[in-house]
């Protein structure tokens, strides 16, 4: 007898939170440590009651040192634990990145394959929260570019809890990147206009059971003929929006998985609608939209009817009270598609 | 108000750039450096609480005298059989490095690191932790290896790179992986795997396991971040691990005041953290043993981390890409106050009536033969001119668990541009 798996409305905290309760019910070797993610649940309250349930000893506090975070994860991964690390603003994560980098990405690599690391670092990033230079960034780029780790942004609480569950479970270290702007809604890049929240959202739907989301599979999240848009994170809704608002009849597509990335669903879209356009939140110089206008160019030239364009964040800081200068949000995507289809 | 053009009446600031004792060409003389007595210090319970521990780190536990007598409560009253397989390992590293030193000069390998006047520090520990005890060495740990039984034939091939090296001639010689002797990939980063043994300790004890874990770091690199986040996090979880510092006196050609050695000692840093910090003679194998098998007890006991000091010398340079003669005074090594830790051994054994000068003589020659012997195997396997021993498309492989499409691509490139340009 096969049941309809029970759903409920949740928020991307919640799908979060749900994905790692579930993940770490059915696997014991599952870890999840972090500054305050144990008795208070994360300034977030991604790991809320998780501690209650599963015990100190697979939910716990740990010293302000994300070098210390990430090597201890490492070290506990040797052991046999899956370690599911928290870094509570991805502009923090710097500290750790020799023990990602030169330790997690490489460990497999380095010792032919005798030693691995299943860790999956969970960080919130983006702007738009009026956090400033140091609750903002979005450094993907810096880890898209490391050979070894896997690479993770859901757009919506089904995808996260999906996404994190497959990254969990994944054998390799994976930096799973939470867009903390649509943690509570899903976000169009109008911020003069009164939020909204997940709960009407069809994505909001998520099983409470157990579920996977494979990666390096993009979803084709609108269809359409006149331009690609190619985008992750927060900026699949202002990509959303800018369709309904401009009746451009664009196919958005969500990424997911930036490593590995899913070429094939990008190839047929642009070689489908000849014009493309890469968006993140991200600084433009060396950013991972670099990456795809590159890999577009080189599969789908002759289908594009016009140059690749960006819309990201400029090369600056993110700065506090312009952070919505910053934002690559709805009037620009709209000016880049105006040229793109005159193109 | 003060005039702030005016010209100011405070005394200079003055930086102080630490300089060592001696350069080359100076006559040394170590008299000013405190050694202690063998078997002065006095040796604690293992379950003492930390604070209780403060005077240790400042002092300097030896067990060996200068007529090779072992004294005192830190004596770990080893036997016969104990003490010569300990004697035999440190000679057989020794002999280890020598071959695999002359194999890079004869141009067999394009590094190599010896461990000449450390052996004690591996060998030492390795005999007084459990076998399934985890170890995370740094780059100058063969010993380890070597005291585990570890074949040196595995070794070799590592350094050769060649057909029979397990890691697929990826890393730089010496950086072995043998996860079967619970010896962790080392990193040319230093000081990572300081963190990366805590953590292992923290699953243990969080497991309930009896395991402990190990790691070694050089006195150069306990100035890196991550020790103090090793410290810290054995601290605050009480792990069951060892931190050992291999206090060699010279991080390449910055002698141990660049780590601040001027200032206090490496094993005093414990103390800040509220952890146990031994100060040991790391050329005196039976007090390395002792020190290691103290804070071994005390890990499995629920007491927590032991950071420990091996004060020791690097006899010979950083690696073959260094020469010592340009940056220190070549005759430190002959005048260094600890000796040698093999002849400290073989000088105690004799002085138990369980060794003598002809069966040393032909342990060297036996150990020598050994190593010329697996020597000739895994250079019959490739050294790394030869020609590469890997299939190039194996570059591409254990980056991911299943390699994805890009790598798949790039290799397919890699293989028809090289067929394409006639290669």
């Amino acid at each position: 007898m096969s049941e309809e798996p029970e759903t409920r409305a949740m928020n991307m905290i919640q799908a979060i939170n749900s994905a790692l309760d579930i993940a770490m019910g059915r696997d014991s070797e599952i870890v999840v440590l972090g500054e305050d993610v144990g008795f208070f649940g994360g300034v977030f309250k991604a790991t809320e009651g998780l501690q209650a349930k599963h015990g100190k000893n697979r939910v716990f506090d740990t010293p302000i040192s994300e070098c210390g975070i990430i090597g201890v994860a490492v070290g506990m991964a040797t052991y046999g634990l899956r370690p599911v690390p928290e870094i509570q603003f991805a502009d923090y994560i710097y500290p750790a990145l020799d023990q990602l980098v030169s330790e997690a990405a490489r460990l497999r690599y380095r010792s032919a394959g005798e030693y691995t690391a299943p860790i999956t670092v969970r960080t919130p990033f983006g702007g738009g929260i009026f956090g400033g230079q140091t609750h903002s960034q979005s450094p993907e780029g810096i880890f898209t570019h490391v050979a070894g780790l896997k690479t993770v942004i859901p757009s919506n609480p089904y995808d996260a809890k999906g996404l994190l569950i497959s990254a969990i479970e994944d054998n390799d270290p994976v930096i799973f990147f939470e867009p903390k702007r649509i943690y509570n809604g899903p976000f169009d890049g109008h911020y003069d206009r009164p939020v909204t929240p997940w709960a009407k959202h069809p994505q909001a739907q998520v099983p409470e059971g157990y579920y996977r989301i494979p990666l390096g599979k993009a979803a084709v999240v609108r269809a359409g003929e006149a331009a690609t848009l190619l985008c992750y994170g927060t900026m699949v809704h202002v990509a959303l929006g800018v369709a309904e608002e401009t009746g451009v009849d664009v196919e958005v597509i969500d990424l997911r998985t930036l490593v590995p990335l899913d070429i094939e669903t990008i190839e047929a879209s642009v070689r489908k609608t000849g014009r493309c356009i890469v968006l993140h939140e991200a600084t433009r110089t060396g950013g991972f939209g670099a990456e795809l206008a590159a890999l577009v160019q080189e599969r789908c030239f002759y289908s594009l009817e016009a140059p690749v364009e960006r819309v990201t964040g400029w090369d600056t800081p993110y700065p506090h009270s312009l952070e919505w200068a910053y934002f690559p949000g709805p009037v620009r995507l709209t000016q880049a598609l105006k040229r793109v289809m005159e193109g | 108000m003060a005039d702030p053009r005016a010209p100011s009446n405070l005394p200079p600031l003055a930086l102080h750039v630490p300089e060592p004792q001696f350069r080359p060409g100076d006559a040394v003389d170590f008299a000013s450096f405190d050694r202690g007595e063998a078997g002065a210090v006095a040796r604690p319970d293992t379950a003492e609480k930390a604070d209780a521990l403060r005077t240790l780190p400042y002092a300097l536990i030896r067990v060996l005298d200068d007529e090779g007598k072992a004294q005192g409560p830190w004596n770990p009253r080893l036997d016969a059989d104990r003490l010569r397989a300990m004697l035999r390992h440190m000679a057989l590293t020794r002999a280890f490095d020598e071959r695999m030193y002359r194999a890079q000069r004869q141009g067999k390998t394009s590094f190599y690191m010896k461990c000449t006047g450390e052996e004690a520090t591996s060998v030492g520990a390795a005999h007084a932790l459990d076998h399934d005890d985890m170890c995370f060495p740094s780059y100058r740990q063969q010993g380890l290896l070597i005291a585990r039984d570890w074949p040196i034939g595995d070794m070799m091939c590592q350094i050769y790179s060649n057909s029979g090296d397990r890691l697929k001639g990826r890393q730089m010689p010496i950086m072995y992986s043998a996860r079967d002797a619970g010896f962790f990939s080392i990193s040319g980063n230093l000081a990572t795997q300081y963190p990366q043994a805590v953590g292992f300790a923290m699953a243990s004890a969080a497991k309930g396991d009896s395991r402990i874990a190990a790691s070694w770091v050089g006195e150069g690199s306990t100035a890196e971040g991550d020790f103090h986040s090793a410290c810290t996090f054995a601290s605050v979880y009480r792990a069951p691990v060892i931190l050992n510092v291999i206090n060699n006196q010279w991080a390449i050609s910055s002698f141990s005041g660049f780590a601040g050695a001027e200032a206090t000692t490496f094993a005093a840093r414990a103390i800040g953290y509220g952890i146990a910090g031994l100060r040991v003679d790391g050329n005196d194998i039976l007090a390395v043993y002792a020190a290691t098998l103290w804070a071994a007890e005390r890990a499995r006991g629920n007491h927590g981390p032991t950071l420990i000091e091996h004060f020791t010398y690097r006899a010979e340079g950083h690696s073959t890409s260094d020469d010592p003669s340009k940056y220190r005074s070549a005759e430190e090594r002959g005048k260094w106050p600890l000796g040698d830790p093999v002849a400290r051994l073989k000088q105690h054994l004799i002085a138990l009536g369980e060794w003598d000068d002809a069966r040393h003589e032909a342990m060297d020659k036996e150990l020598a033969e050994y190593v010329r012997d697996e020597g000739r195997k895994a250079e019959a396997l490739g050294t790394l001119h030869d020609g590469l021993s890997q299939p190039f498309t194996t570059m591409f492989e254990d980056i991911f668990e299943e390699q994805p499409w890009h790598l798949k691509e790039q290799s397919e490139q890699m293989q028809a541009e090289r067929k394409a340009a006639g290669i």
